[in-house]
């Protein structure tokens, strides 16, 4: 059989022809041949997804940077300002409202108290999330400290004046739902995670049909209740204002998610570490303490932050309720004849305040998982 | 564990004495008497405003299982679909997908809703100007209007045909499964099943002189009338939910799919198998062990979060008995019972039913 491929052909030592260099695997040709057009499917891929960029991105960066107005005292105004009416993004009725926005209807005078709790809060968090913080122990006392401070600063009392809560609302509504229902969901999803799984058959069961009922429960529904019908639970005569009660079912609620975690935590710790503790004759408690939930927290910190990231993004509900969060804020300012119909500036704002916080927040996670990853 | 039942009794006399305070009685007669509300969605059972709050839940009930089980099957396969998309080599793909699944999910599904509830409102023309496929579906911001099809009474011979050549099919797949196991022969079971379900169907529907109509919807003054129409509140929550749970899911299975390791591929392509058959019987069922626990819980979420349909006016189970029927009869109790159990119906039928899924993939250790 004939066969008359080139390999078939001999050559004496150092007189072979030259190859052309190999297909460049490095530099920015080599990346995109490997990375954007290794084969027909992926070519005919590239151009389609880049053309859908072509598509999206100028027109998206005209309307909301280039042909965007940022200061205006109306809509017509910002039609005005255009070269195109409503061409352009209208950031002015953002402007305009940025301080409702924010403080929500909290008395002019009083907003200091807010700043002071945002900046109290910033200094709680980084005392909270970075170790390499200056006298972190007293930090982090004060971290425990932080929400009955604040709650004090907020509300009011004690020479403080009072503040309704009705007057509660934007970012600063949503910060007090978010960093309550978060800071107490950790310590009761302890306690009911360790509830599931204690010996004790009655303890047991309480502590699962409460978590298993939470978890099947849309938020919405016990937002209703908590709005029309917690009263009836308590003694009569007694009273709670409606952000205390959205409060606390937002907190039992975030804890249900919470002892989930904290079970799978405890779930990953080998049975040896408990019987090593008994040999040691530790109590339960001590057991727990030093042994268990160092372990077990370390190891459910991400899933941690994912329930965090939920629950601040479920602080949103609270509207269905006619409680005033961001959203509720925007939805109420569009009702407003001078900025109506501007639903897009309002909705993409507060989108990416969301995304900022939760993103950082799964990113945060992301960082945590890496340094406290000590396996080999 | 003392103090815990006398917390809990303490709870159960408030109620009593509360309730008794304002004059209110524990009682569900309310159930029976007329609504008096209208629900503009009610596709699978009869409603006018005069019938009772009982109903208005089971309207409520199914119109809460149809987005739910509407939106799983959009989620799973857009998400199926987004997360292949990350793992793919192709770079510029790869990041306008995670750019979108970040941005996605790292914002509230309320804000999904309303924004893609404005999208549709705004975006989509009025009636007597909408677009429209061959004059039989037409798309507007009064819904997506469809043809409705007519059943004749011949039609159930039909529906006995295909029922009765899906369970023949399932039985010939047993069959040709034994035999493969026996002897190594396969037969084209794809091939030969799904011959099999649409010949017999379609010759019995011709045999039983087609009996089937279309009613087609007609512009009549400012809004169709006749066929099927999908109302603007059920696409705009139906697909906000959809793309909100498929960015969970794409992580869950990209995460699954990079959790079946390298070697596994490697020893198939070893064996002589072409990538599509590795993929399809080596790194599919090994991903989907990981995949499915995960899976199973954003489907409780999907369906929890259509609660939320209540804030653009889509009449689910919250919407109805929980909303309106709550505020006009001021039965705070027993309407809050009643939505809490469907919904704990619902989640516990879900995790029985993934668990049972789960159940016939896991690992066979024997």
């Amino acid at each position: 059989m004939a066969n008359t491929t080139p390999s078939q052909q001999t050559y004496l030592p150092g007189t072979h022809p030259d190859l052309p260099p190999p297909v460049s695997t490095s530099g920015v040709i080599g990346w995109a041949r490997s990375r954007l057009f290794s084969s027909p499917l992926n070519i005919i891929l590239t151009l389609l997804c880049a053309g859908f960029l072509w598509i999206i991105i100028p027109p998206l960066l005209t309307w909301g940077l280039f042909d965007a107005v940022w200061q205006a005292d109306s809509r017509k105004d910002c039609w005005a300002q255009m070269d195109v009416p409503e061409g352009g993004a209208c950031w002015a009725f953002i402007t305009d409202r940025f301080r409702v926005f924010i403080y929500g209807f909290y008395p002019e005078g009083e907003r200091w108290r807010v700043n002071l709790s945002f900046v109290l809060f910033v200094i709680a968090a980084l005392y909270a999330l970075y170790d390499r913080m200056p006298a972190r122990r007293y930090g982090l006392w004060y971290c425990l400290a932080f929400p009955f401070l604040v709650g004090w600063l907020l509300f009011g009392g004690l020479g403080l004046t009072p503040v309704e809560t009705n007057d509660f609302g934007g970012i600063l509504l949503t910060m007090v739902l978010g960093v309550t229902a978060i800071a107490f969901s950790l310590p009761i999803g302890i306690v009911l995670a360790l509830g599931r799984r204690s010996t004790m058959p009655v303890l047991r069961i309480v502590c699962v049909l409460f978590i298993e009922f939470i978890r099947g429960v849309p938020l919405i529904a016990l937002l209703f209740v908590a709005s029309t019908m917690l009263n009836y639970f308590l003694p009569p005569g007694t009273f709670f204002d409606l952000l205390i009660r959205v409060l606390i079912i937002m907190t039992l609620f975030a804890s249900a998610y919470a002892a989930e975690v904290v079970r799978g935590g405890l779930q990953g710790i080998p049975r040896g570490q408990y019987e090593a503790a008994d040999a040691m004759g530790l109590t339960y408690w001590k057991t727990h303490r030093l042994i268990i939930l160092p372990q077990a927290l370390k190891i459910s910190i991400p899933g941690f932050i994912n329930t965090f990231i939920g629950t601040f993004k479920d602080t949103t509900l609270v509207l269905i309720i006619g409680m005033m969060d961001p959203l509720g804020i925007g939805r109420s300012a569009l009702a407003d004849a001078e900025w109506a119909g501007l639903a897009r500036e309002m909705y993409l704002f507060i989108a990416l305040f969301f995304f900022i916080c939760c993103f950082s927040m799964s990113r945060y996670s992301l960082h945590l998982e890496k340094k406290l990853d000590t396996g080999h | 564990m003392a103090v815990l039942f006398a917390v809990l009794a303490m709870m159960v006399r408030n109620v009593v004495v509360n309730l008794a305070a304002i004059g209110k009685e524990f009682s569900f007669g309310f159930l029976f008497t007329p609504a008096g509300y209208d629900i503009t969605f009610s596709p699978f059972i009869e409603y006018t405003s005069r019938s009772t709050h009982l109903r208005a839940a089971t309207v409520g009930v199914f119109n809460t299982l149809l987005v739910a089980a509407s939106g799983i099957v959009l989620a799973t396969i857009m998400g199926f679909i987004l997360g292949i998309v990350r793992l793919s080599s192709n770079w510029i793909a790869n990041r306008i997908v995670y750019v979108f699944i970040e941005f996605a999910r790292n914002v509230p599904v309320l804000l999904h809703i309303f924004f893609v509830y404005g999208l549709v409102v705004i975006l989509l023309p009025a009636p007597k100007k909408a677009p429209s496929i061959w004059d039989l579906f037409f798309l507007s911001n009064r819904g997506f209007f469809v043809p409705s099809p007519v059943f004749e009474s011949a039609m159930w011979i039909v529906a006995v045909v295909l029922a009765a050549a899906i369970i023949l099919t399932i039985f010939f797949k047993r069959w040709a499964k034994k035999v493969q196991n026996r002897t190594g022969h396969r037969y084209p079971v794809f091939w030969i099943s799904s011959g099999a379900i649409i010949g017999a169907t379609a010759i019995a529907f011709i045999a039983a002189g087609m009996p089937l109509t279309w009613e087609i919807p007609v512009l009549k003054g400012f809004n169709y009338k006749g066929g099927m129409s999908i109302k603007p509140e059920f696409i705009a929550l139906w697909f906000a939910l959809s793309y909100y749970t498929s960015c969970f899911i794409a992580e869950i299975v990209r995460g699954g799919i990079l959790a079946v390791s390298k070697g596994q591929t490697e020893a198939a392509y070893a064996l002589g198998m072409r990538p599509n058959r590795t993929l399809q019987l080596i790194i599919i069922p090994q991903a989907l062990r990981v995949i499915v626990p995960p899976l199973a819980s954003q489907y409780l979420n999907l369906t929890k979060n259509s609660s939320l349909a209540i804030a653009i006016g889509y009449m689910d189970i919250t919407a109805t008995i929980g909303g309106i029927t709550l505020m006009q009869t001021g039965k705070e109790m027993e309407t809050m019972l009643i939505v809490m159990c469907c919904y704990l119906v619902f989640s516990l039928t879900i995790s029985a039913l993934m668990n049972w899924f789960n159940r016939s993939i896991e690992l066979k250790e024997r």
